[in-house]
């Protein structure tokens, strides 16, 4: 049994659950595989060639593109939307809904993003490069592809789903954004149902890898699978990843009336701004989102049992997130600490929700993953709890807290607890 | 490009715009939207894909005679009827 936490004493249609996740990450196109993948230590980053840049690294994502859409749909739209489809029928259809039969019109999507636009603006500079820059031969298609509410509108253009939709542009904390933003979505009785989490197509736009090379924050290694590293002394920087992760949210009462296969509650939640710097982490601030998270779900630290860190692999960021952990959780023996950026690079706009969904099978399975390739932990890094190179079983897994943080100082924590 | 060769790249054409359509049983004679999935976006990427491959230019006032193969090709003979075939 469970200790009450506030939430939990909430009325059943204030509460929101986890009832389906449908994802596509460097190293699983489900949710099985994913953990699979995370357990084993296998990583999804490979070597990587694009435009300018040249051979780099990246997290690539493999899974069945025409599943789901039309390979018409796939060249109208883009990839975020691609993503974003695949991961949203996953989680419709793992959530044992009667969609056929499901209002569409209380269907809401909120899709998390980093950066949307990018790849789609850059393939036309370079298409009419061509044509000496003559812009009669830019495409038609490239204000459909770029407005914002890009991969969550293809989403409902795809589901026939009627309800709001949009897109929530927030760095890379966007994957616990969009899922916040679902939560409050359900709690204010805006949908019936969300689809919610957070999509990245990053690695098809060169100015994301060619912004982090210059800022001296792109990763590189001989080995792929060993490039992202966070906590290591030798880490070196970011390996941008592709991936998808959605969530069918619905309020409690309404999954209980179905009898769902819940998979875990949503608890608590914050998002707070540093307003310090434009890419400088504030660990005053982002220890004072984790507080907010935990207070406002009624939670003492040490009730969290697994701390899924935002870590990317840089060396100021990770010490930075360090600090604020230690601020927080001081004294919390039985605390683990891992990280998913380690696997398979950082998926941006969709890494809050992947990094979360890697960790819910321990509310049964009670393993900790670990997080890879620390050959020689940072000293500023060495978290008491911090799970390295193999995983951990646990005497118990109740609450999993989940940090993303993201450039222009914006924080943000869910905390999800075991149904 | 004689009549059947750009009755061809038209083909070739709607094979890039409609990839999951069989193109292989189009009447000439009835309009593409009767027989594929086809919208006004559609039509712009023939009338863009012919400005980027031939350099043909074919003025809004004029999109209406792309309705079917028939009438594409006929309204694109005079234009191409110059353009060797690569």
């Amino acid at each position: 049994m469970i200790a009450v936490d506030r939430t939990s004493q909430l009325p059943d249609d204030q509460r929101v659950v986890i009832t389906g996740i449908g994802l596509t990450s460097p190293n699983g196109h489900n949710l099985e595989m994913f953990r699979e993948s995370l357990l084993e230590g296998k990583s999804g980053v490979r070597n990587y060639n694009i435009r300018y840049v040249g051979d780099t690294l990246a997290g690539v994502c493999e899974f069945e593109t025409t599943k789901y859409q039309s390979k018409r749909d796939m060249r109208r739209g883009t990839r975020a939307g691609t993503v974003g489809i695949w991961a949203a029928s996953e989680a419709i259809h793992r959530s044992g809904l009667d969609w056929p039969n499901v209002d569409k019109s209380k269907v809401g999507i909120y899709i998390g993003v980093t950066e949307h636009g990018n790849v789609e603006t850059e393939n036309e500079i370079y298409s009419i490069k061509a044509y000496d820059y003559d812009t009669t031969f830019w495409s038609h298609h490239h204000n459909p592809r770029t407005v914002a509410n890009n991969p969550a509108g293809e989403i409902a253009l795809n589901m026939g789903i009627t309800g709001p939709h949009y897109t929530i542009g927030a760095a890379c904390a966007a994957g616990n954004a969009g899922i916040i933003q679902g939560v409050q979505m359900l709690r204010l009785k805006e949908c019936d149902l969300a689809i919610a989490g957070g999509v990245s197509e990053s690695i098809h736009t060169f100015g994301i890898f060619a912004s982090f090379k210059s800022q001296g924050a792109l990763a590189s290694h001989e080995d792929p699978t060993k490039a992202s590293r966070p906590f290591d002394t030798a880490r070196n920087g970011i390996v941008v990843a592709e991936g998808a992760c959605l969530y069918t949210l619905e309020r409690l009462s309404d999954a209980k009336a179905r009898s769902a296969n819940i998979i875990a509650e949503i608890v608590s939640y914050a998002i707070n701004t540093d307003a310090t710097d434009f890419v400088l982490p504030n660990p005053e601030r982002q220890a004072q989102c984790l507080q907010m998270a935990l207070d406002r779900g009624g939670l003492t630290p040490d009730r969290i049992n697994i701390v899924s860190t935002h870590a990317t692999g840089t060396s100021s960021g990770d010490s930075q997130e360090c600090i604020a952990l230690r601020n927080v959780f001081q004294g919390c023996d039985t605390l683990r600490f891992n990280n998913t950026k380690s696997f398979i690079g950082h998926a941006m706009g969709a890494a809050g929700a992947l990094e979360l969904a890697g960790n819910l099978p321990a509310f049964q399975d009670r393993v900790c993953h670990a997080t890879i390739n620390v050959d020689n932990l940072d000293p500023e890094c060495a978290l008491p709890g911090l799970v390295i190179n193999q995983p951990q079983e646990l005497p118990r897994v109740d609450y999993i807290l989940n940090n993303s943080f993201g450039m222009l100082g914006i924080n943000s924590v869910v905390i999800v607890r075991r149904f | 490009m004689t009549p059947a060769e750009i009755r061809e790249e038209i083909l070739d054409i709607l094979s890039e715009i409609a990839p999951d359509e069989d193109l292989s049983s189009i009447d000439d004679n009835k309009s593409f939207r009767e027989q594929l999935e086809m919208d006004s976006m559609d039509f712009l990427d023939i009338v863009m894909e012919l400005r980027k491959r031939h350099r043909v230019q074919i003025p809004e006032g004029e999109y209406g005679n792309l309705a079917s193969m028939g009438s594409t090709v006929t309204y694109l003979e005079p234009k191409m009827r110059d353009i060797v075939n690569a």
